[in-house]
Formats: C-alpha cells, structure tokens, sequence
C-alpha cells in the first residue's frame, strides 16, 4: 500500500504522456502541417489520440537514443531514409511483420530487414534552364563532372543530407574511389559556392546564375503550386531531366517511419503504419507535399503526372544510410561546402 | 558559524554545478580518443572553421562596437532631434532573431529578390554584368549578427554612461579635457566594464548562433561541431571541438581580467546632480541623427516591413485560435525562464561577491559558458544527465515496485526551462554582477556591521538599489528564450509548439513568406519588454527623475528619512 502511495506521489503531476490506451506518440522530422491533418482523419476512424512532437532529424535521433528503453515515442517518422538507417544502426528501430505494408510497399522501399517503411518518395533529378540548355546535352549524374559544365551547375552545401544521400548512391553504384573522382570533378564545375536551399538553386537557374540545378522535386512542385508569383515565374523557366535512364535509374529517396524499439503502443503505432499506405492516405500524404506515392496503383497528382514517367535508381535505400559517412568525407575532401 | 559558513558554500557549488552539468556532461567526451577524424577534420575543414570563426567574432565585435557606442553616448549626452524616440528605438533590434533578419534580407537583396530584379530591370543587366554583393556571405553574417547584437553594447554602455557620476565628467573638463578627450579618457575607461558586458554577450551569441551561418553557408565552428556530431557520427571529435571553442572563449575572458588587473570600478562619489545634456545643432545633429538611425533603420525597421509584407500575404489564414496558443506557450516559457535565470543569478552572483571563494567562482564562471555554445549542443547536454537519471529511476521502481514509471525528467516542461537556464544563465548572471559591481562594498559593510546579516544585505540593501539592473536581467532573459530555436525543438513535449518553433519549420521548409506571420509575433512580443527595458534605465539616470521643482519635496524626505534607519537612508539617498 504505502509502495503504491509512494509510487502515486512520485509520478505525480511530473510524469510525461501516460501510456495509456489509444495513444501513439510519434518523433516526426516531417512538418507539422504535411502530417497532422492525416493523424487527425486517422483519430477519426479509429479513436486513437496522436501525439507528436516535431523536430530536425538528427535532434530526434538523438533524443531518441538518450531516452533509451524509457523513451515515450513509438514511431519515428523521418524526411529522408538515411536517418532512418542510422535509427537502424544504433539500434533504436524493431522489425514489423506486416502484410499490409510488405505488400504496399515495393522492396526496395523499405528495410530488408522490415526494420523501416518508405511512405512517399521523391525524385532528385537535374533541372535546366530552358533557353541555355538542350536537354539532349544531358545524360547522368556522372556526366556532370565533365569539363563542358565548367561554371554551370548550382547545387546546395554538402551539408544537407539529399546531397549526401545522392553522393551515397554514387557511392553504391560506383564505388568509392570513382565516386570521389567524380565529386573532384563535379566542385570544379560549380557556377557559385553552394548557398541556400533547393528553391535557391531552381530560382538561380532561372535566373540565368547557372545552367544546371540540382533539386528534390517535390520543392519544384511546391514553387509551381505555391502562390508566389515569381516563384512560379521562375519553376516554369526551368525543366526536368531524368538522368540515368539508361542504366540504374534516376536516384530517388524516401520520407518514411520506424517503429521504435522501445514502442509501448506498438500494435497502435503499426496500425498508424498501415493507414498512412491506405488509398486515400496514400494520395493526400504524396499530394501534400507534391511527392510520389509508395503504394504501386496509387496515382501521383496531376502535376506529377505531367513531369512523365521515369526508371528510379532500384538500390535498396538501406546502401545510401551505410555509405554515408563516406559521402560525407568525399565531399569534404572535393572541397564541396 | 563556521558549519552555516561551510554549509553555503556547498549550496553554492552544488547549484553551480547542477547547472553546468549538461556542459560537463558533453565535455566527458573530450576524453575520447578520436584521431582518425581528426586527422580528416586538420586535413579537409578545420583552418576554414578556424579562420571564419575569427574573422566573423572579430567582425561582429567592431561592428557592435562601432554601432552601438556612438549612440549610446549621444543618447546620454546630447540633445537632437528625435533623441527621446532614438534613446527607446534603438533597442528594437534586440526583438529580431538573427535567423530572421537573414531570412527577411535574403528574401530582399538575392539574386532573384526585388532589389536586384528592379536594377536588371531598369538596367537591362543581366547575370555576371554587374557587380552586387552577395548577402549569403561571411561578411553578409557579420552584418546581420552586428545589426542584431549591437543593442547589447549599446545597452549596457548607455547605462554605464547615464550612471557615471557628473562630477567626475565636469572635473576632466576643468583639468583641461575637452569633450572628445573626456569621453576617452575618462567616460569610457570608466564604463569599460559594462562595455566589456555588452560586448561579450553579442559574441557569445555569435559563437553559438547556427542559424544564420548554417543559412549563408558560411563554415564555422558551430556548423562543424554539427557535422561532425551528425554527419560524421562522431560524438567525440565534436565535442572536442565544441572544447576548442570554449577554451577560445575562456581565453578572451581571462585576457580581460588580466587586462584590468587590480583596477576596480566602483564611483567613490555618491554626488549625483543633474547632468545638462548638450544641445546639437544643424550638421552636428544630422551627424547624431543618422548615427542613430541607420542601426534602427537596417537592424530593425527594413525587416519589420519585409515581414509585415509576407504577413499581410498570409494573415488570412495564419490567425486562427492555434497561432494564439503558440503565442501564449512562447511567452509562458519565456517568462518562467527569466523568473527562473534571475533568481539563479542572484543566488551565484551574490555568493561571489560575499565569499570571493575561487571554487565557487569557477564553477559559476563554468555554469555561465553556456551562452557560447550552440543551442542544439546544450540540449544533448541536457538529455544526457536527464535521460541517465531517468533510467535509473526506472530501475529502481521496477525492482520496488514491480512497473515502469517512463520518463519523469525528460520530454517535460522542466527539460526545456533548464536547458533555458543553462544557455541564458550568462545573461542575467552578467548583468546581476555588473549591478552587484556597481555597489560599494562600503556600503555591505556599513550594513553588516549595523547588525544585518549577509541575506538582509541583499534583500535591504542590494536589491531595492538594483532594481534597475534585476528588470534588465529578467528582460534580456525574456527576449532571449521567445527567440531560442535549437533546445526548444529538440526538448519540448509532445503537442506544445512554440513561435520560434513554427517559424523554423515553415522557414526550413523554404516557405519564407509564411514564415512572416510568427516571425512578426516573436518580434512584437519582444517589442514590450524592450520598452519597458528602456524605460527602466532612462530612470536609473543619476538625478534624471529629480526636477528641481521638487527639490524642496526632495529635502523634506532626506530629513525624514534620516530619522528612521541610517542603512536604509543611505540608498534613499539616490
């Protein structure tokens, strides 16, 4: 008795979300307002309260991994599959056996090992400013570390995990020491040190600064369907390539969610899983952020259709998460900021 | 005696210590042996950290330097035009984070923002025609950070200057000064301390701020212990770097001790009389004015505009009942915070100053580190202890209890507020010493030996004469958390947003325009506490609030005065 009243006292008014029934507690690097209005629909059908807390992906991880087996969170949900990777790797993730989510998801989209699950993917193709380049001029990734693009391309700082992510695939397709070639040669080809974002490289491409933007498409998408007018100007300045048609495939990278390993509401966090690959979830989830649906048969929105089909890079996206220290190192020794 | 004597000694350090134990806590890595991604780090990145870090600390230190000095002095000296807005406005700037400002002067002078668009424009120019300095640089940090920061020389250098004594400014000019030497020679040596504060603060910040350099690309420290936390992995070579930052700043302190040496600052008059403030006329006082406003105008009013203007874009709809709950959450933590800061500062500040004890005042000086370091970094600090504290709670009630009781510390509201401490502790620590600094001992001893113990000398005798200087703490405190990014977003709870938080995401995003609405609220809450700082040293003026009609109001209270309590009459005395 006198235990049970200590006990009551010391958890008290401190204690942090209660693990009670009907909850799911979510880690989210994915913005609050690309998931939120899904969580509610999914409280809606099935009265279970989500919680959630957003943030950077490493910050997460991080606090993830300090929390330990006490961590509250079930789901950590990321905007790239390196991260997930590493969730992996520092053992924070469990697997999941689920049919529905084996079955919605292609392979190559998801852990091997089941210990993670693509929910949208993304391109990161090669944008062109339409007036200076002919898009016949364009190949592959690996093509532009030629000396024709010399002063012509805008990317961003190595910092940000796409690049590192890209550079990773490189890594996987052809090897570290070609890789860091090509990384040598592809700095040299840089019209300005890397700054800003995505949006920054699209814009300065229309802007004539560069030739050449590399970009995730999603961020085109949102420029074209955001209401700023010169953003929009800008995005329709500049077209698509999909490089490596001919070969592996243009390299593509996921947002997508782990179940924690030390998940409380497991069975709750699953069943989250398992709505977000619904039909419907599926198209508002992709529609939202301008991405490309997982689940074969779900169609990508009306924009993206447009853009055309295009063979994506099929390496397991587990590879970019195990090659990333690498890449990040390439990148420092090619001098790419 | 001597037990109560040992016993605060141990309260002392043992808060000391507690507070810089997320500190401690990330430098227990230091120790780690890491060479492979050393030798990476000299080989490829260091000398650019190395040599951007100091070029950007010595940019901003004479950039706050140079804008905030020459106002402050006029503010207290002189009489212009618009003098009475200018002596309020020029704090506004301390509202705008700097990851805003970069936003906001990005959005304006890139390559494809309106003011380059408007010269091709009216130019018929194109890329590579012309030359326009590129804002995503090293010296474009340097500006936004100076344009943010200089409130803080400024600031604290105007108070310096409105306490000095009139006396010893009238003697210099009867020994011959005339107003330039005075300033040099005796003005400013006298508010050293206080600019010293000032500056020190503004680059503290600059050493942790990740916002802006990670936003202009430019490679410094901070952005390097990231990478090397996250990209690399590596937890160790991290926080050995974050180790060489600090010992960069703990080196910048000690030479300043070291400069001033056995020279103490205190006024040895307690005269005050009205100081004549000195009337500028034509150029003399377009000179002051533009002095004056193109700090206000570049740091705080050209922004304002740009987010007013994406604002009124978004408004519609961006004002719902969920951005007001943002705002009650920023302004909740934030006060808590300050509330929280003050009282820890008091505690360590007056403890130094009583006992002068070398434990206490290193661990203080270890506690108060926190502002140099990156937010993100104090946060792991943070979860380390905590999250260890945790688990071990949860051993113990399993093996009592038979059940788990999950995370009592972590993931709370009491997280974030300590992180809050840690980080902003510098903040009101400084400025509670520089007031503390201000008192003459004589005046502790005058009190202690007429029968007040050392709590009643504070509470009698300190505070009611620094209540100028407790307001300014708990201000800065204030304004500094609304805009604190990094900890919050690691730490906070579940469902509890704030409006930095909301700004970040938007911004990360690449939605600058509808970044303006919350950015615009973490502004405006931080306009009032800037007024009411203003405000409370306007009256901290020697003789400022005393006009001669009431002279004679005045003499009737001394007279009363000195019959009840001769401790007391000595600070109604001012």
């Amino acid at each position: 008795m006198l235990k049970k009243i200590t006990l009551a006292l010391l958890v008290g008014s401190l204690a942090a979300p209660a693990f009670a029934e009907g909850e799911v507690n979510v880690y989210s690097a994915r913005k609050e307002q690309l998931i939120k209005p899904l969580f509610d629909r999914f409280t809606e059908q099935t009265g279970i309260t989500v919680n959630l807390v957003t943030g950077k992906d490493d910050a997460l991880l991080e606090r993830l991994r300090l929390e330990g087996e006490n961590t509250p969170a079930d789901l950590l949900m990321t905007a790239d599959a390196g991260r997930l990777y590493r969730a992996m790797e520092m053992a924070l993730t469990q697997p999941v056996e689920s049919e529905v989510l084996q079955q919605d998801i292609p392979e190559h989209l998801r852990d091997p090992g089941n210990q993670w699950f693509g929910l949208t993917s993304r391109a990161r193709p090669i944008f062109y400013a339409k007036d200076k380049v002919k898009p016949e001029a364009l190949s592959t990734y690996e093509d532009l570390a030629d000396p024709k693009w010399k002063g012509r391309i805008c990317i961003r700082s190595s910092d940000n995990i796409y690049n590192q992510s890209l550079l990773g695939s490189m890594i996987a397709a052809d090897g570290a020491e070609k890789a860091q070639v090509w990384a040598d040669g592809f700095v040299k080809n840089f019209a300005r040190p890397p700054e800003g974002g995505d949006r920054d490289q699209i814009r300065a491409a229309a802007d004539g600064v560069c030739d050449l933007a590399i970009a995730n498409t999603y961020y085109y998408g949102q420029m074209l369907a955001g209401n700023d007018a010169d953003e929009q100007a800008a995005a329709e300045k500049v077209a698509i390539f999909w490089p490596n048609q001919q070969d592996r495939g243009t390299h593509i990278n996921i947002s997508g969610a782990a179940v924690t390993k030390a998940a409380r509401n497991r069975d709750n966090a699953i069943k989250l899983l398992e709505f977000l690959v619904s039909d419907d979830a599926q198209h508002w989830y992709a529609e939202a952020n301008q991405e490309y649906p997982v689940k074969p048969g779900v169609e990508p929105g009306e924009r993206l259709k447009g853009w055309g089909e295009f063979k994506a890079d099929s390496v397991n996206l587990s590879e970019l998460g195990r090659n990333n220290a690498e890449a990040v190192k390439i990148m420092d020794k090619a001098g790419w900021k | 005696m001597e037990i109560k004597s040992a016993l605060w000694r141990a309260v002392l350090i043992g808060m000391a210590l507690f507070t810089a134990l997320p500190i401690l806590a990330v430098f227990g890595y230091v120790f780690v042996p890491a060479p492979a991604v050393w030798q990476h780090l000299i080989q490829t990145v260091l000398p650019d950290y190395l040599l951007n870090t100091a070029l950007l600390t010595l940019g901003v230190g004479v950039g706050v330097l140079l804008l905030g000095l020459p106002a402050a002095w006029l503010n207290s000296m002189c009489r212009f035009p618009g003098q009475q807005l200018f002596e309020w406005a020029l704090l506004l700037p301390l509202a705008m984070p700097a990851y805003i400002i970069a936003y906001t002067y990005t959005g304006m002078l890139d390559f494809s923002g309106p003011v380059q668009s408007l010269l091709r424009d009216a130019t018929g120019w194109g890329y590579g025609d012309y030359y326009f300095p590129n804002i995503r640089s090293l010296g474009g940090a340097i500006l936004m950070l100076a344009l943010v920061l200089f409130p803080y020389v400024y600031l604290l250098a105007r108070a310096a200057f409105l306490e000095q004594s009139v006396c010893v400014l009238e003697v210099s000019r009867t020994l011959g000064c005339n107003p330039w030497q005075s300033f040099f020679q005796v003005a400013l040596p006298l508010a050293r301390p206080a600019i010293i504060t000032g500056l020190s603060l503004a680059l503290m910040e600059t050493l942790a701020d990740f916002g802006t350099v990670q936003y202009f690309g430019v490679t410094t420290f901070t952005t390097g212990i990231f990478r090397t936390w996250f990209g690399l992995g590596d937890h160790a070579a991290a926080s050995q770097l974050a180790a060489l930052l600090l010992g960069f700043v703990f080196m910048l302190i000690l030479l300043e001790r070291w400069s001033r040496r056995r020279a103490r600052y205190h006024h040895t008059s307690s005269r005050y009389s009205r100081l004549p403030r000195h009337q500028l006329h034509g150029g003399q006082a377009l000179a002051a004015v533009l002095v004056c406003a193109l700090p206000l105008l570049l740091g705080f009013v050209i922004p304002v505009g740009q987010l007013l203007y994406w604002s009124l874009t978004t408004a519609a709809e961006g004002l719902n009942p969920a951005f007001f709950k943002l705002v009650s959450h920023s302004l909740l933590l934030a006060g808590l915070a300050a509330l929280s800061a003050l009282l820890l500062a008091l505690v360590l500040g007056y403890g130094k100053r009583v006992r002068n004890d070398p434990l206490v005042n290193l661990t203080a000086r270890i506690a108060a580190m926190g502002y140099a370091i990156p937010g993100t970094v104090i946060a792991v600090g943070v979860l380390i202890p905590f999250a260890w504290t945790d688990t071990q709670l949860n051993l113990l009630t399993r093996a009592w209890f038979d059940t788990r009781i999950g995370l009592l510390l972590s993931g709370t509201l009491f997280t974030v507020l300590f992180a809050y401490n840690v980080r902003f502790l510098a903040v009101s620590l400084q400025t509670v010493e520089a007031g503390l600094g201000k008192i003459k001992p004589t005046v502790d001893n005058a009190g202690r030996s007429l029968g007040l113990n050392a709590l009643g000398v504070l509470y009698r005798l300190h505070l009611p004469l620094m209540k100028g200087t407790l307001l300014t703490a708990l201000l800065l405190v204030f304004v500094d958390v609304l805009k604190e990014l990094p900890a919050t977003l690691i730490l906070r709870p579940f469902n509890f947003n704030t409006l930095a938080v909301r700004t970040y995401e938007l911004a990360s995003d690449e939605r600058l325009a509808d970044a303006g609405l919350p950015a615009l609220m973490i502004v405006a809450a931080g306009i009032v506490p800037v007024i009411l700082l203003s405000r409370s040293i306007g009256k901290s003026r020697a003789g400022a609030h005393r006009k001669p009609v009431r002279q004679k109001e005045a003499r009737e209270t001394r007279k009363a005065n000195e019959q009840i309590n001769p401790a007391e009459y000595s600070h109604r005395l001012r």
